[in-house]
């Protein structure tokens, strides 16, 4: 077993680690949205582990070549680009559906940020005061 | 060291327990992000398949699978929300 052979098994270990820990928020979070925060997260670490892994550990073995490591970090680099994608996507289709927050969330700074945009749009009538600053 | 037949159960194991998440799950969107979270867990399993084959053509599996997931997860959220 050379060095590379163990490096990657390593890196395996660690992205299986996370995968499970994903799975875990997915069950045991309370709602949508804290469910998505952690198994995203999680899922993202995990999956950079255990495909950079995979590259490294196919480079120590006797059919493993260079060809292994550029296209597992080229499946790497897509999912680090597309993940917080689908998940930016389907959070903001979950709150634009009308899915409530759990009863202890504290912070909506989402809802703050539209109520600001409908009182500036509803009320033409402060627009002179910051004109007249200006 | 441990051997790659406990890391293929392992990871079947996470895509089992978030499937659990698929069938209880009460909103839609739930299920939604149980099915995303486990195609992220397939491609990990499938480049380890590719691994323990020793076949080099599955990694192009693997990023054909991450590519439709990834726009099959987008068209459903713009389903969700209304614009598709």
């Amino acid at each position: 077993m050379s060095a590379l052979t163990a490096i990657g098994e390593v890196l395996v270990l660690l992205g299986t680690f996370f995968y499970i820990l994903s799975a875990l928020g997915l069950i045991r979070m309370p709602d949508v949205y804290n469910r998505m925060q952690t198994a995203t997260k999680s899922a993202t670490l995990g999956s950079l582990g255990v495909i950079i892994g995979v590259g490294i550990w196919a480079l120590g073995t006797d059919f493993g070549s260079a060809a292994w490591l550029t296209k597992t970090i080229v499946i790497a680099v897509f999912l680090l680009l597309t993940n917080p994608i689908s998940a930016h996507a389907l959070i903001r289709a979950a709150y634009k559906s009308g899915i409530p927050l759990w009863e202890g969330s504290v912070v909506d700074k989402y809802r703050e940020h539209i109520d600001a945009k409908t009182t500036e749009t509803e009320t033409p009538e402060e627009t002179p005061e910051e004109g007249g600053e200006e | 060291m441990i051997g790659i037949n406990v890391y293929l159960a392992l990871i079947a194991i996470a895509t089992l327990l978030s499937m659990y998440r698929v069938f209880r799950g009460p909103t839609t969107v739930d299920r939604l992000v149980a099915v995303d979270i486990m195609t992220t867990i397939t491609t990990g399993l499938m480049v380890l398949f590719a691994l323990y084959y020793q076949r080099m053509i599955f990694l192009d599996v693997a990023l054909v699978y991450a590519i439709l997931a990834f726009g099959g997860v987008i068209a459903f959220a713009r389903y969700m929300e209304g614009g598709l």
